[in-house]
Parts: structure tokens; C-alpha cells; sequence
């Protein structure tokens, strides 16, 4: 099976959803000649030109709107905001419309409109390059969110979400871009929205994880591993809809659960996790509901001491592990 | 949707009519539509005050330049992103009185929304009209990206938006003439231009005299119509709809109309208007002065007005009572339609078959 950078499988996957179905257009900035900042689109504009890859001035609300446009008017658009921390201007956007146009239409029209962005820090990119933005969406009913953390689920999921008839966030840690290696086959396979995957089966802990926590999760639990202890990690893939059945699962079989994101911990996706948790699987739980997750401050700091203050990192979760294991 | 096409012998054409292109027909259809809009226009504001409906928004003051610059769109075959006052839009694009008043009383058949919008939030997939969304100017960027689907599908549509002056202030507005000009969409931008946004007058919300002043900051045409001239309005557009359709790139529309009623059934424009400011605005209302050009122009005669004035009567009568009879959304289909195919496709409950087409024709 061949091995593939999470960029690669990305742009690959890109390509054949394009030659499969000709109404899918890439719109963003930089994504034509240059082939993205991160190179995610790269040869897409010179195998299918002007018209399908294009080049967009410095508005996301409109690489947005218009791509919601086009949506209506049969196209299946895959925007690319260039970083996640840009897509803001676009907010609106998203979230009063794009979320609620099948609803208060009443299912008259929908938006099968994927939006791409890469996110997260540990790559100095300092307070505007660095930012997870997933919560502000995660929250919203009408869109879906998608983080994959492998190239295999990059490709599978991306396929899915294109394909999808409703809005789809999909974050790509751009840490992984080039450090993350997988297995992807060259089928025509795709990874369902909404199914998280138990990547590390265990039975003291239940981490969960999703993007490049879910790699840290998976070094952690290597690492208590060589203490005794067993850790199951599940890997979310969606957040929204959250597989909610094999989180609890989980937890039910672990009775111990351990939330990891990198954005701050105040109000973050996990928050929404570990209170599922807590209503849900309160009965079966043998300690608290804890959270690693990043500090209050409001941006990534550039200073590399300061960015290493701020990123959860593999031993910082074996010692969350290990706090809650004991507890 | 020229009247020639329905017409089986030589139609009637007076020099007003030939003026503009267009047959006499054409005119006394627009006239009805016209004043159609104001008549269901007028029936919800009385819906409103007896306690029947919670909310009205009205589009009185715009039905002229509504339905003038919707004339040369192509029914059903190019897209229209209207704002919460375009009633008198939506009528002349296919929409029917019954349409308008179910949105009135929210029912299960209101083809807007199901009951799930506020009033005045028209749309309809069966009529190319995108659903309204309150913060006017998003929409904006729809109708462009409409426009772009329709260059690179090649369709041949042209899309239109249309708005006050109060949102065109939006910077959705910048992004999308913009990037529609840069690749010449077949676009047609509208500023229906009432003077007010709810209670700030135009020189607090434009610095130039004209929101098409804007147009040249953007290398595409800028035409500012007066809103009570209907057929100029209509050549304006008609102009606009040519030039998108020959690839030639977007036009923004200036028309300037007036706001005869409060912004809503919950302002008061009395407290930032004075008498006098109303007693002007008057005049300055498209809809007698449409029929006093018509009888003129010896268009619209005392037969054709009586039968005019009966159909509209007994559509605004049809279009309550049916909506009246029409039943609430069950709570238990609230749920219904956030994803694709959650509760199977299209409205749970359908409008009836005979509403979803016109009454009128």
C-alpha cells in the first residue's frame, strides 16, 4: 500500500474528486499557480484551469458567500481559507447563513460546500497563524466539522465531505502536513462523517483526542504504557456530529476519561465532550472528568519558549494520565 | 415574460409602450403587479393592527422599481436574491399571493420557510428566489457566487440582488462587486435607495450623493433610476440584463424610491421624520404615478382598471382566507431539515398545488 505525506493525501484527493465530478471548483487565496501557501493544491490549476481553480482577492466572507452561491446554483465548491485564523471575516457567512439555509428554507435549498483550512500551533507561527478555531463552529447545528489526524482518514474524509450536501469544516493540522506518514490506498474509499476510531485499545483510561493530539495522545499512551498503564485513545475524526456512542463506550469500559485539545480550555470542544461524559456516563465513572488542553491566553505566542509553554504536549498528557489513573 | 410571447395576434403597442420596447399588455401587467403588491401589502398591515399577524415589513414605496427592474429577468431560468421588502420582486418572479400571506402567518405551507422565518423573509427554490436572510447584503455574495456557477456551467443566467442603501454599506457589498466585476459575472446589483436605514437618513450612511457613485471604485457601470419612473427603471435593468447576458460584467442599480410606512410594524417614523418630510414622500410613490401615465398614454382604461382592481380584490381575499385556514408547523417537524435527508426531502407538509403557481394569468 502506498505511504503518503497528510498534504499529499489532501491534494490527491483534491485531483480525483475533481476528475470524478466536474462541478467541484477550489476557490481561495493562492490556490492556483502557487498551489496554496502549504502547496495543498499544487498542479490543480494546471490540470484543470482557470475556471475550477481560482485565485481569489483577500475576502473570505466572499470565497464564502459566493462559494454558498455556487452551491445553490449547482457547483460543489472546496474553499480554502488560507489559515484558520483568517476565516473570522467570513464568520457571518458561515454561521447565519451557511448553517441555516437549509433550515429556514425548509429544506428548499441546501449548500454541499466544503470549506478547508489549516490550523494549530508548534510551527512559530505566533498569535495569527497558530489558532485552533474548531469550537466557535463545533457549536453551530446546520454545519458539520471534520479533523483527521492520519493520511488515510485525510483522504477519506475529505472525499466524504465534498461529497456531503451540507456545510463541512475540515481542519488540517499544518504541523502534520509533512511530518505525518500513512498508508492510503488508492481506492475509492471514504471514512463516514460523525465515526470516531478507537487507535489505541486499552482498558485503565479513555483519552480522547482529535488532529495532532490524537498523534500526542498515542505517544502518551506509549509512554504510561511502560508505567502500567492502559490507555484506550479514540480519535474523534468528527466533531460535529460527535460520535457520541464510542466515546461513551469508552468511558463506560475505562471508567476514566481524559479530554485533549489545543485550543484553551476555556469553553473548548473538549468542554462539550466532558459534559456528554458526565451526563451520560456518570455511573460508570471512577474519577473525574479531566481536561489537558491549552492556557488562557488569546493567541500562540511567537517566542519559542513561550510557544512550548503553550502547546499540550505528549508528556504533558502522560502526566494527565497518570494524575487521573491514580486518582 | 414580454407579453409578445403570450400574445396570438399583433398586440396593441402605444408610443409609451414602443418607447421602452415593449408592448401595451406588458405595461397594464406591470401596473397590476404593481399594484397587487400594495394591495397585499396594505392587507397585512390590517392583519397586523386587528392582532392577526405579529409583524409586518413592508415593501410600500419600492413596487414600482421592484417590479420595473424584475421585468426583463427571466422567470424561473435566471436567480434573484431579494431583501425582506421585495414583495413586489417576488410576485413579478413567480411568486403568488398566497405565497406572500402564508409568510404572513408562518404556517406549515408558507413556501418561504415553513413557518420558520420571520414575515418578509421570502424565498423560493421553485422560482430561482433565494431564501431572505435579516442581516441584509449577505446575499449579496450568493447571487455572485450564483453568477459564477452560471458563467462556469454556462446557463446563460444572469443572477440579481437587490437592497437599501442602508446595507450597502456592508462590506460583503465591497467583496462581492469586487470580485464580480474582476471576472465579469452576469450580475446585477440593486440599491433601492428609500432614504432611511430604519431611522438614519442616506447622508449618515453615504458620503458620495449616490451608492452608485461606488460603481466606478469597481470599473463597472453605476445608473441611478428614479424609483417612481417604473418603465425607466425597467429600461435600466433591462440595459443591466443585456450586458451580463453578453458577458460584459455586472451593473449596479440605483433606484430611488421611497419609504411609505415605518420601517416596520414596530417603528414609528414619526419620531424621526417630519409631517411635512411624509407629506412629500407622497408624491413621490410610484404607483399613482404609473396609473396616471398609463391613462395618459390611453394604456389602462376605465374597463381594464375595473377588472384589474376585481382580480386584485379577490386575490388579497383568496390569499387571507387561505392563509387564515392554513395550519400552524407542528413542533414535533422543528427538528426537521438542519442536514440533508434528517426527515427525508422537502417540507413536511406541502402547500397546497394550486398556490404554489400564480392565481392571477
Amino acid at each position: 500500500m502506498p505511504t503518503r505525506t497528510f498534504i499529499d493525501a489532501i491534494r490527491e484527493t483534491l485531483a480525483t474528486e475533481m476528475r470524478r465530478d466536474e462541478s467541484i471548483i477550489v476557490l481561495g487565496e493562492d490556490v492556483g499557480k502557487k498551489g496554496g501557501v502549504f502547496l495543498a493544491t499544487d498542479g490543480l490549476w494546471a490540470e484543470f484551469g482557470d475556471e475550477r481553480v481560482i485565485d481569489t482577492p483577500l475576502s473570505e466572507s466572499m470565497i464564502v458567500g459566493a462559494s454558498i452561491g455556487a452551491a445553490v446554483n449547482g457547483l460543489r465548491p472546496v474553499a480554502e481559507i488560507q489559515f484558520a485564523d483568517f476565516i473570522f471575516p467570513a464568520f457571518n457567512q458561515i454561521v447565519s447563513e451557511a448553517a441555516r439555509i437549509r433550515y429556514r428554507s425548509n429544506d428548499g435549498y441546501g449548500v454541499p460546500m466544503t470549506i478547508r483550512a489549516p490550523y494549530g500551533g508548534g510551527v512559530h507561527g505566533a498569535l495569527y497563524h497558530s489558532q485552533s478555531v474548531e469550537a466557535f463552529f463545533t457549536h453551530v447545528p446546520g454545519l458539520k466539522v471534520v479533523v483527521p489526524s492520519t493520511p488515510y482518514d485525510a483522504r477519506g474524509l475529505l472525499r466524504s465531505s465534498i461529497r456531503d450536501e451540507d456545510p463541512v469544516l475540515f481542519f488540517e493540522h499544518k504541523k502534520m502536513y509533512r511530518s505525518v506518514r500513512g498508508d492510503v490506498p488508492d481506492t475509492d474509499y471514504v471514512v463516514p462523517l460523525g465515526k470516531a476510531a478507537i487507535t489505541h485499545p486499552g482498558s485503565q483510561v479513555t483519552v480522547i483526542a482529535y488532529g495532532l493530539m490524537a498523534h500526542y495522545a498515542l505517544e502518551a499512551a506509549d509512554r504510561v504504557g511502560e508505567d502500567g498503564i492502559s490507555v484506550e485513545v479514540v480519535d474523534l475524526r468528527t466533531l460535529r456530529p460527535l460520535d457520541t456512542e464510542t466515546v461513551l463506550e469508552s468511558v463506560r469500559k475505562t471508567g476514566k476519561c481524559l479530554i485533549v485539545y489545543e485550543d484553551n480550555k476555556f469553553g473548548g470542544y473538549g468542554a462539550e465532550v466532558a459534559a456528554i461524559v458526565a451526563e451520560e456516563a456518570f455511573d460508570y465513572l471512577d474519577g473525574p472528568v479531566t481536561r489537558i488542553a491549552g492556557p488562557e491566553v488569546p493567541g500562540v505566542p511567537y517566542n519559542h519558549a513561550l510557544e512550548e509553554w503553550f502547546m499540550v504536549s505528549p508528556e504533558k498528557i502522560a502526566d494527565g494520565i497518570r494524575a487521573l489513573a491514580a486518582y | 415574460m414580454a407579453a409578445t410571447t403570450r400574445s396570438d395576434t399583433r398586440p396593441a403597442t402605444s408610443d409609451l409602450a414602443a418607447s421602452v420596447g415593449l408592448v401595451d399588455a406588458d405595461l397594464v401587467e406591470m401596473y397590476r403587479y404593481v399594484a397587487l403588491a400594495r394591495a397585499l401589502d396594505e392587507r397585512m398591515w390590517i392583519l397586523n393592527r386587528a392582532g392577526r399577524i405579529p409583524f409586518v415589513i413592508s415593501g410600500q414605496g419600492h413596487e414600482g422599481a421592484q417590479v420595473g427592474i424584475a421585468w426583463p429577468f427571466q422567470r424561473g431560468h435566471d436567480w434573484i436574491a431579494p431583501f425582506y421588502r421585495s414583495i413586489a420582486t417576488c410576485l413579478t418572479f413567480g411568486m403568488s399571493p398566497r405565497d406572500i400571506l402564508t409568510a404572513q402567518y408562518a404556517t406549515a405551507t408558507d413556501p418561504s420557510s415553513g413557518g420558520r422565518q420571520m414575515p418578509g423573509h421570502y424565498g423560493s427554490r421553485q422560482h430561482n428566489l433565494v431564501s431572505v436572510s435579516s442581516p441584509v447584503a449577505t446575499q449579496l455574495l450568493h447571487a455572485v457566487g450564483i453568477a459564477l456557477a452560471a458563467k462556469i456551467r454556462r446557463t446563460g443566467q444572469v443572477a440579481m440582488t437587490s437592497m437599501g442603501e442602508g446595507s450597502s454599506n456592508q462590506g460583503d457589498v465591497h467583496e462581492g462587486l469586487n470580485f464580480a466585476a474582476i471576472h465579469k459575472l452576469p450580475f446585477v446589483f440593486v440599491v433601492e435607495n428609500n432614504g432611511y436605514a430604519i431611522s438614519v437618513p442616506a447622508a449618515r450612511q453615504v458620503s458620495v450623493p449616490n451608492v452608485a457613485d461606488r460603481a466606478s471604485g469597481y470599473g463597472i457601470p453605476g445608473i441611478v433610476v428614479d424609483g417612481v419612473d417604473v418603465l425607466a427603471c425597467y429600461v435600466a435593468a433591462r440595459d443591466a440584463v443585456a450586458r451580463a447576458r453578453a458577458g460584459q460584467g455586472p451593473t449596479l442599480i440605483e433606484a430611488k424610491v421611497t419609504r411609505l410606512t415605518g420601517h416596520s410594524s414596530d417603528d414609528q417614523q414619526t419620531k424621526y421624520r417630519s409631517a411635512e418630510e411624509l407629506e412629500a414622500e407622497l408624491k413621490r410613490d410610484a404607483l399613482p404615478a404609473f396609473r396616471a401615465q398609463l391613462i395618459e398614454a390611453e394604456i389602462l382604461t376605465e374597463a381594464i382598471e375595473a377588472s384589474i382592481a376585481a382580480k386584485i380584490a379577490a386575490d388579497v381575499e383568496d390569499a387571507t382566507d387561505y392563509a387564515e385556514s392554513q395550519p400552524d408547523p407542528d413542533p414535533a417537524t422543528a427538528l426537521h431539515h438542519v442536514y440533508a435527508g434528517d426527515a427525508g426531502d422537502g417540507p413536511d407538509v406541502a402547500p397546497d398545488a394550486d398556490s404554489a403557481t400564480e392565481t392571477s394569468d
